[in-house]
């Protein structure tokens, strides 16, 4: 799926967009690191409410399908240039994880 | 049998904007090389709690990638302080890390237990002069 189609079907925010289509193959929320390292993977979509540019690493790192910071948290502006520098594409919106999560399953995402 | 090529890397105590950087040049390398993705995923999450674990918990280190014919090697030494009760420190859960690291979503306590997990064989030696680790993955 195209970035932007898949933000309006979803209500998100683009803050950083790699020029890949979208390829979203799962999702994982949550916000502890080491357990999102050993449960989320390739091509899964995470849900967090984390914002600094560590979170990067950790989805270049599992060549994750994008991150989507969830409950309007601001995103910090050093973790938005690593985003770019790593072709990660981060939305963010105003929803909660739960809220997400369930329109990514009417997409049929699971 | 034969070492084919080493990356090295140093590890700098608590620098939050490095941390990572040698995780991701040893995946973006194993991968450049044709390394199967279940196989680099198992190395990127062994190699970044690793890293991490030196960035948080340790005055500074190194961090070794050994690449051979049927096996990678990840290796990092620190200098100190150790780990006082290895067996503790291996339990789910067990954290030291200051609040201000948890807020980051570090310190869940599950580093260890996802390198011991995610390698091999998985050795580690502490000391008050330092910790190293050794994670062998099998190609
Ligand atoms: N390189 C290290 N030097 C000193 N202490 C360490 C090191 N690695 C781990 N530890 C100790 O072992 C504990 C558990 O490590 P880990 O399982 O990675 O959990 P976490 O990093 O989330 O605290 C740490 O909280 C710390 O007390
Ligand atoms: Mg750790």
């Amino acid at each position: 799926m195209n970035a932007k189609d898949f933000a309006e079907k979803l209500n998100l925010d683009i803050l950083v967009k790699n020029e890949n289509e979208l390829n979203i193959e799962g999702v994982y929320i949550g916000d502890l690191l080491s357990i999102v390292m050993s449960k989320a993977k390739k091509n899964y979509t995470w849900i967090t409410i984390q914002t600094h540019m560590n979170i990067m690493a950790v989805a270049e790192l599992l060549d994750l399908s994008c991150i989507i910071v969830v409950e309007d948290m601001e995103v910090e502006e050093d973790a938005l240039i690593k985003a770019d520098e790593l072709n990660i594409t981060v939305f963010k919106t105003k929803e909660s994880a739960y809220e997400v999560a369930c329109k990514l399953c009417k997409l049929g995402i699971k | 049998m034969d070492l084919l090529k080493r990356l090295s890397y140093h590890v700098l105590s608590n620098n939050f904007i490095k941390a990572g950087k040698g995780s991701s040049d040893i995946k973006s390398n194993l991968k450049s090389i044709g390394i199967d993705s279940d196989i680099l995923r198992k190395i990127a999450i062994v190699c970044y709690e690793a890293e991490m674990n030196i960035v948080i918990h340790s005055l500074g280190g190194n961090l070794h990638c050994d690449i051979y014919e049927e096996k990678i090697v990840i290796l990092t030494e620190d200098i100190g302080p150790g780990i006082p009760d290895i067996e503790l420190a291996m339990t789910e859960g067990f954290s030291t890390a200051p609040d201000s690291v948890r807020e980051l979503g570090f310190g869940a306590g599950m580093g260890l237990p996802n390198m011991k997990r995610y390698s091999d064989i998985f050795e580690i030696n502490s000391s008050i002069k330092g910790t190293n680790i050794k994670m062998t993955i099998l190609l």
